[in-house]
């Protein structure tokens, strides 16, 4: 008889793998992987249970310095491989780690499939906005106007938003964090590792040598209390140094308004991560800094769903239990059959 | 029915026969030669099929391009091929005569619904005059039968619509042709209890059409002449009636049982190996994973993501849908893991020729990826086939740690033959084994080398063995990314060595025939049925040749450049205009005859045996056989007359 022994206790140098990583010095990488080392221990999965699956970027490079098991695939397919690999294999965790490029442009496709069947993948997706690894060109989420290699007269297409992709694609949790912000980084991938179903987490990455402070505004110490907004699960959208200011719904559309002067934390708007229609989460992923709002961080969106990879399993439990385990010689034979002698 | 006393009428016994029903592609041309086929199969004929249906689900109806045919072959003797010429030929429209006559021999059976042939039929047939009465049919046994009218009259009084009862008219003319060649009913009838068991009123109204058209048959005074095909000397056993991809989705779930795997299959929807998914996925309770990607990049890679867990991973397409995925088969080569790419083949380049067939693929197989990325290629030869194949291509991926291609094609996929049903516990077991935990302080080494230079499966699960793979080139051994020069070209030998060593598995090639000769007839995939029967043909008139029929097309069997240095000439009939014979002869240095036709369509044995013949005269004109001028489409015949006048 075997005894389930207790799990050793790992530690996060435990989860580096005996690879040199090679990102460039002072890339926003550095800070997801720790993070990322760092809630490994805690989640309770022992290491050979645990999958990283990528793509093709810098970010793509991720799984070669997880000493987990891992494929660092070809560009855009991660989240097709890592269905293929959660689908036999239900009891993997599994994660696909991505890129503003990988998975918004060239892997879009991917994405948004894996993202509506609701597949137990937690999806983390490096935004820099930028096309790091080929050294600058434009990317899906690169601004308007942006010049870079590709675009020296301007980038003349609109940027996807990656938080509202996802929502329109079903997915059951969204998250937002910042590469800088290591607590909260790190508590919102441990909420991605425990839902049951999709994480879509989008991290705003710097990569410090093709695209530096394309998230200034979201990090500087001095502006990021007015330009990022923490939101928590029941709780009234304050945000600001002073925790002055709010969001309140007019009509179908958000504004910013200042507490105080008539205006009480009871009129802001409450977030509500359990909403059965995604319309909150979509409405706060298109918050921009741009137009005047502070962009929400944390858990957009935490709902449950049935997920594809159990489902596809259980239809072979429920057809076995009516017919019983599958008998070659009988399905051979089931069709019209005659003797010869 | 009719009170008409049944007419005394001569039974004749032949050896063989071939029908074609054919009509619009709504007339149920397929239903009808499937159940005529499966009734021949059943009274122990040897059977080959060949359905040919248009790429459009419903042409506009009575046109030439909505035409749909279904040709069935049986005869009591070994048979490889659906026939070359048509015995008996029944046509439902002018459109389905106009376009399917050519194949009717002089002195054949013609029967027609003559009731579509009213002005506006002839006229979407180019009929400027209707053939019925003009004469030009004297050649051929006529029976002009008023297949709707008849069928109304049989269904009369049942609440269905008009069009529902014309939609019967299939079953009369399969009632009529059964009477013809003398083929019992019960099949049928209790294929339409089955299929119609829950719509009374289509059930009766089939069988009472099937009925009409039998009794037809036995009470008409015209067809005085019914035709009877003994039981074929079949190797005794148990058989079914089996069709290509469905053989080909046993086979896959029989290397499934038979190593111990989970099966999982990743595709997109493609015309034709479609069925293939169709048919896994009603079979979920063989531990059968059925996953329809969004698009074939996602079939391929999540195949990739299956295989690295363990499963028995398989991917099916056709030759667009492959070329989609030659960015993941790359990786399938690179990461070392076992898998099937199955390709259907159908006449290419781009969208092309989708429902018809074509051997076009084989350079896409082996060659069609960047860098240097040989893979084994295997090809199947006829429907049953499929079934071996599927196992063969699976213990090669596992004992080798490589995926497979798997090419059929789409004149295999739809056609159909007589199977001699296995018993599993007969069949050969797949040995396939994981390592397991190491012990304390060894390091995993990913891609540390067996004799076969094979390495190991280690699937995520397993402690100990947490390792990383991906499309970056790997050192040896280590399985770490390398850009070492020195290791490249290493692995690039390594993983070319590794294919090549699949020869070790490959056994002696079987020699149809005398070991040399005159003629030696290489072949591969599904040009295997005609070109048998053409040496078969051309051996009984004493000539001195063999045929060699590839099952590995990449490596090739060791022995092969032995086997054709023993013959003066060496003809490689093809699909496409020369891929294997140019492989051929820049790897033996051989200088091979081609024949060649990219049509759609399969060979007939004439083709094959007529070219035989012509090589073996030493007349080596012309290696491609262009299309008669006169074969052309009207409209291009014209403007190419014009153009070669300098109109």
């Amino acid at each position: 008889m075997s005894v389930d022994l207790p799990l050793p206790v790992l530690k996060p140098a435990d989860f580096a793998s005996d690879q040199d990583v090679r990102w460039c010095p002072g890339c926003g990488d550095y800070a997801i992987l720790a993070q990322m080392k760092k809630i490994m221990p805690t989640l309770g999965i022992p290491r050979e249970k645990i999958v990283f699956i990528s793509g093709i970027g810098c970010s793509s490079r991720f799984p070669y310095y997880m000493n987990t098991y891992g494929m660092h695939s070809i560009h855009g397919r991660a989240p097709a491989v890592a269905t293929g690999l959660k689908t036999v294999r239900p009891d993997l965790q599994v994660w696909v780690i991505t890129g503003d490029g990988d998975g918004l442009s060239i892997g879009g496709n991917h994405l948004m499939h894996a993202i509506r069947r609701n597949l137990d993948l937690n999806i983390i997706l490096f935004n820099n906005r930028i096309y790091g690894l080929t050294k600058g060109q434009y990317s899906p989420t690169s601004p308007l106007g942006k010049k870079t290699k590709s675009t020296p007269m301007g980038a003349i297409d609109n940027p996807l938003h990656p938080l509202s992709i996802a929502i329109g694609c079903e997915a059951t949790f969204v998250a937002r964090a910042i590469d800088t912000e290591i607590k909260h980084l790190g508590e919102v991938l441990k909420r991605a590792a425990e839902h049951q179903g999709v994480s879509f987490v989008e991290v705003y990455q710097n990569c410090n040598v093709f695209n530096d402070g394309a998230w200034a505004y979201a990090k500087e110490r001095e502006t990021k209390a007015d330009t990022t907004l923490e939101l928590v699960h029941g709780k009234p959208m304050i945000f600001g140094k002073n925790r002055d200011k709010g969001i309140r719904l007019n009509g179908m559309n958000p504004e910013v308004v200042e507490l105080g002067k008539g205006i009480s934390e009871d009129d802001l708007l409450f977030h509500d991560e359990k909403a059965a229609e995604p319309s909150l989460a979509y409405l706060l992923s298109r918050m921009r800094y741009e137009d005047g709002f502070p962009e929400p961080i944390g858990v957009f969106r935490a709902v449950e769903r049935p997920r594809y990879d159990v489902m596809i399993n259980d239809q072979v439990e429920q057809m076995t239990a009516e017919r019983g385990k599958g008998d070659l010689d009988k399905l051979f034979a089931s069709g019209d059959t005659w003797e010869v002698a | 029915m009719s009170t008409t006393a049944v007419l005394e009428k001569e039974i004749h016994t032949l050896d063989e026969a071939t029908v074609r029903f054919c009509g619009d592609s709504g007339d149920g041309m397929q239903l009808a030669g499937t159940q005529f086929t499966n009734t021949s199969a059943l009274m122990g004929n040897d059977i080959a099929t060949f359905p040919d249906f248009p790429a459009e689900i419903r042409a506009p109806q009575g046109t030439l391009a909505g035409v749909s045919g279904f040709q069935v072959h049986f005869s009591s003797t070994d048979i490889y091929t659906p026939g070359d010429t048509v015995d008996a030929l029944v046509a439902m429209n002018p459109a389905a005569l106009a376009t399917n006559l050519g194949d009717l021999r002089t002195g054949g059976i013609l029967i027609v619904n003559s009731d579509a042939f009213e002005a506006k039929g002839l006229d979407q047939a180019g009929y400027e005059t209707n053939p019925l009465e003009d004469g030009t049919l004297k050649s051929y046994r006529l029976h002009k039968v008023a297949m709707t009218k008849l069928t109304r009259a049989a269904v009369e009084g049942l609440d269905m619509s008009q069009k529902e009862k014309d939609r019967c008219r299939n079953f009369f003319a399969m009632g009529l042709v059964f009477w013809l060649y003398d083929r019992p009913l019960e099949p049928t009838l209790r294929y339409i209890e089955d299929k119609f068991g829950k719509k009374p009123e289509i059930a009766q109204a089939n069988t009472a059409a099937l009925k009409a058209g039998y009794h037809y048959g036995e009470t008409v005074e015209a067809i005085n002449t019914q035709f009877h095909v003994p039981k074929a000397k079949l190797t005794p056993g148990k058989y079914t009636s089996i069709v290509g991809n469905t053989a080909l989705a046993y086979g896959l779930m029989t290397a499934a049982r038979l190593s111990n795997k989970r099966l999982f299959l990743g595709a997109y929807p493609i015309t034709p190996a479609s069925s293939i998914l169709e048919e896994l996925a009603r079979h979920k309770n063989f531990d059968v994973l059925t996953f329809q990607a969004e698009d074939e990049i996602a079939a391929m890679t999540a195949t990739i993501g299956a295989a690295f867990a363990g499963a028995m991973a398989v991917t099916a397409s056709s030759g667009p849908g492959i070329a989609l995925k030659g960015e993941g088969i790359g990786l399938a080569i690179m990461t070392e893991l076992p898998m099937i790419v199955i390709n259907v083949q159908r006449g290419g380049p781009s969208t092309g020729l989708p429902t018809k067939t074509e051997q076009a693929d084989l350079f896409q197989a082996i060659f069609g990826r960047n860098g240097e990325c040989p893979m084994p290629v295997i090809a199947a030869c006829s429907p049953a086939d499929c079934f071996d194949v599927a196992q063969e291509a699976w213990r090669i991926a596992v004992r080798y740690m490589v995926p497979v291609m798997l090419l059929t094609d789409g004149y295999i996929a739809n056609g159909s033959e007589p199977w001699r049903i296995p018993k599993y516990a007969d069949l050969k077991k797949i040995e396939i084994t994981h390592p397991g935990r190491p012990s304390n302080g060894d390091t995993f080494l990913a891609y540390r080398r067996d004799e076969r230079l094979a390495r190991p499966w280690a699937i995520p699960g397993t402690p100990g063995l947490e390792h990383r793979i991906g499309g970056l080139e790997k050192q040896d051994i280590t399985g770490n990314v390398s850009y070492d020069p020195a290791n490249h070209q290493h692995m690039v030998n390594l993983r070319a060595e590794k294919v090549a060593r699949v020869a070790n598995d490959i056994p002696p090639q079987k020699i149809d025939g005398p070991a040399s000769g005159d003629l030696l007839v290489l072949s591969w995939g599904g040009t295997y049925g005609a070109c048998a029967t053409a040496v078969h043909n051309l051996q009984a008139k004493g000539k001195a040749v063999s045929h060699c029929h590839l099952r590995w097309v990449n490596p090739l069997p060791k022995d092969l450049g032995d086997i054709m240095k023993r013959f003066k000439k060496v003809l490689i009939p093809e699909l496409n205009l020369g891929q294997l014979r140019t492989i051929i002869r820049a790897i033996y240095l051989i200088d091979a005859i081609g024949l060649n036709k990219v049509q759609g369509k399969p060979f007939s044995v004439a083709e094959v045996a007529n070219k035989m013949e012509a090589v073996l005269r030493g007349d080596l004109s012309s290696t491609e056989a262009p299309p008669e001028m006169s074969d052309l489409e009207a409209p291009v015949k014209a403007i190419l007359e014009k153009v070669s006048h300098g109109g």
